[in-house]
């Protein structure tokens, strides 16, 4: 029973380094798709803009034309895209030929292109997550939108919606926020890029390879999630060393007695230091197994809940690390109680009722 | 050897004092003891409560050490052992038997013999010549049950199956009849004195009663903790 609590105890923190993670690497892996999915090669961002959020001051709409007439550009389409929710969760306005054209077209669940100023397309995740079906009302950016299409996901964003109408909404005409190129040739990229970025009037746009961009979008990448997956670590070390100290703790004064028997029986101090250390090890690999599957739990709420804004991977990777920071966590507390059981006199214990 | 003392005593006590330390008192358990006991004898120690039977046990067995005197126990000076020595000592060159049993709760019969077993420094399974020891102490029937399945009677013996499993020297029993019914008391006592006859070990055994001090081949008396007479 004791046992069981602790694991319990100690398995809750391993759930939320898990979760933490999964969803940082979730999110990472899901936006790198979607990226890719967009079929671009190179694309242009904002002046001053952090590569994991598009503020700074948009792009001229007419630079997707000049970047279109660059040399090995095969094509360039501009977008608009907007937070909808959290920081995975974007609307993006597009030019629904050129777009498409360049992503090789979108795969439609229901429905299909807009047909109306005000349609919206979106990918099945989100639809799932907010139960839209065709032909629905919904209410995006303060606005009403009206769903042409349900698509499946991996194309860049979840919610698409016309370029022209998502500008006016938003009294920005005539300005995106991204700009895709596609080459000629893949092979090319580098050489286009130097290019690109020598030229005078496009000083100050960050214009990157599509790889190289993907690759930038890791945990490290993401300012303060490094250190809090720390803190939360750091956490759990604690949590799991408070919990084996006190229920170690709470062990050897249980069985004062069987310890004095174990010693008038010959067993050094060393031994009973390996009982109780075992006995924590143990605790410690219960709770990280425990928290392990609470994480495959939390993942199938996440999933479950919200599919589009909340993407969760299982961090397998992490699973060795977390073992190793609790089993070290409660092989810490357990010295302490430990190293008590171990000096009891034997006489005393004996007597202990 | 030590000198001065025949080579037959399995132990040798010359002097032995023990104080306790109370906060900031001085509580005397021995003042002085002398005792000579020879290999293979089976000695009864009775004595009114407090008269130091127990400690002169817990010193004997290498659970406290002496505060003064000498004590030698199958030819180790005890009063020259650091505490790890004695702990070592305790593996095979004694076995306690105690009033209250001893016995590990949550394992069974068997695996409470196997524990000693372990400690002493042997692979978990005796010797088959043991099974021989398990019928004298007729437990063999009960051995894979836990103790809290078991009668006291046969408890205790499972405690003396357990205690001389690794051939201890020395089987020190605490009042090992003091929890149990006549019945149950006259078999462990007489598996004692089975232990003693067929196997040569060396008891010494603490009681209140005459009765069961007679199954010994001596008695002897303390009183204030001394050694008042031997009989
Ligand atoms: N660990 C200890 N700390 C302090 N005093 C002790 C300790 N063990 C024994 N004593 C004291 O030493 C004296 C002798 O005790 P001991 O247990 O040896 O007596 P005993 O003859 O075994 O008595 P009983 O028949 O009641 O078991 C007693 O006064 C007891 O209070
Ligand atoms: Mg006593």
């Amino acid at each position: 029973m004791r046992s069981l609590l602790s694991i319990l105890l100690i398995g809750v923190p391993v759930t939320l380094i898990l979760c933490l993670v999964g969803l940082s690497h979730g999110f990472i892996e899901d936006s790198q798709k979607r990226q890719r999915g967009s079929g671009a090669d190179i694309l242009m961002r904002p002046k001053s803009s952090s590569f994991l959020s598009l503020n700074g001051a948009p792009i001229p709409e007419q630079l997707v034309g000049y970047m279109a007439k660059q040399p090995h550009v095969k094509m360039a389409t501009g977008v608009y895209s907007v937070v909808v929710e959290g920081v995975t969760l974007f609307a993006t306005g597009i030019n629904y030929e050129e777009f498409t054209q360049m992503c090789g077209g979108f795969q439609f669940h229901s429905g299909g292109a807009f047909q109306r100023p005000d349609d919206v397309i979106l990918d099945d995740y989100y639809a799932d997550q907010t139960k839209a079906k065709l032909g629905d009302t919904i209410n995006l950016l303060n606005a009403k939108w009206h769903v042409s299409g349900i698509m499946e996901g991996g194309k860049l964003t979840h919610i698409v919606v016309p370029l022209k109408t998502l500008q006016e909404r938003l009294e920005n005409a005539g300005k995106v926020n991204q700009i895709y190129l596609r080459l000629d040739d893949p092979a090319n990229t580098a050489a286009t890029v130097k290019y690109l970025t020598g030229i005078p009037a496009l000083e100050g746009y960050p214009i990157i390879s599509m790889e190289d961009f993907t690759s930038l979008l890791n945990v490290n990448n993401i300012p303060a999630l490094a250190g809090f997956i720390a803190v939360v670590m750091g956490i759990g070390v604690v949590i799991g060393f408070a919990v084996v100290c006190l229920s170690m703790y709470m062990a050897v004064l249980q069985r004062t007695r069987e310890i004095g028997i174990l010693k008038s029986l010959g067993a050094s101090k060393g031994f009973i230091l390996g009982i109780i250390l075992s006995e924590a090890f143990f605790l410690g690999l219960g709770g990280t197994i425990l928290g392990i599957l609470m994480s495959y739990a939390a993942a199938a709420l996440i999933h479950a809940l919200k599919p589009a804004s909340l993407p969760m991977t299982i961090a397998y990777d992490w699973w060795p690390i977390a073992g190793a920071i609790t089993v070290l966590g409660a092989l810490l507390g357990a010295l302490y109680p430990g190293l008590t059981a171990a000096a009891h006199d034997p006489i005393e214990a004996l007597s202990y009722e | 050897m030590s000198s001065g003392v025949s080579n037959g005593d399995i132990i040798q006590i010359r002097d032995l004092c023990k104080t306790y330390r109370v906060g900031k008192v001085n509580v005397p358990a021995l003042r002085g003891v002398d005792l000579d006991v020879e290999k293979g004898h089976f000695l009864s120690i009775i004595g009114p409560s407090g008269s130091g039977k127990s400690t002169l046990f817990h010193i004997i067995g290498g659970l406290t050490p002496p505060t003064t005197g000498k004590v030698v126990v199958d030819g180790k000076d005890l009063s020259a052992m650091t505490d790890a020595a004695r702990t070592r000592m305790r593996k095979r060159t004694v076995g306690f038997v105690f009033q209250k049993f001893n016995l590990l709760p949550n394992l069974t019969a068997r695996d409470n013999i196997a524990v000693a077993r372990y400690i002493g420094g042997t692979d978990a399974k005796p010797e088959p010549e043991f099974e021989e020891v398990l019928r004298l102490l007729g437990i063999g029937e009960r051995l894979d049950h836990k103790p809290n399945a078991l009668s006291g009677g046969e408890q205790q013996r499972v405690a003396i199956a357990r205690a001389i499993v690794n051939h201890p020297a020395i089987l020190l029993a605490d009042e090992p009849t003091g929890n149990l019914d006549t019945e149950n008391s006259k078999a462990v006592l007489e598996v004692l004195r089975d232990l003693n006859r067929r196997l040569g070990q060396t008891i010494l055994m603490i009681t209140h009663n005459p009765e069961a001090a007679a199954y010994g081949d001596s008695t002897v008396h303390m009183r204030d903790g001394r050694i008042a007479d031997r009989t």
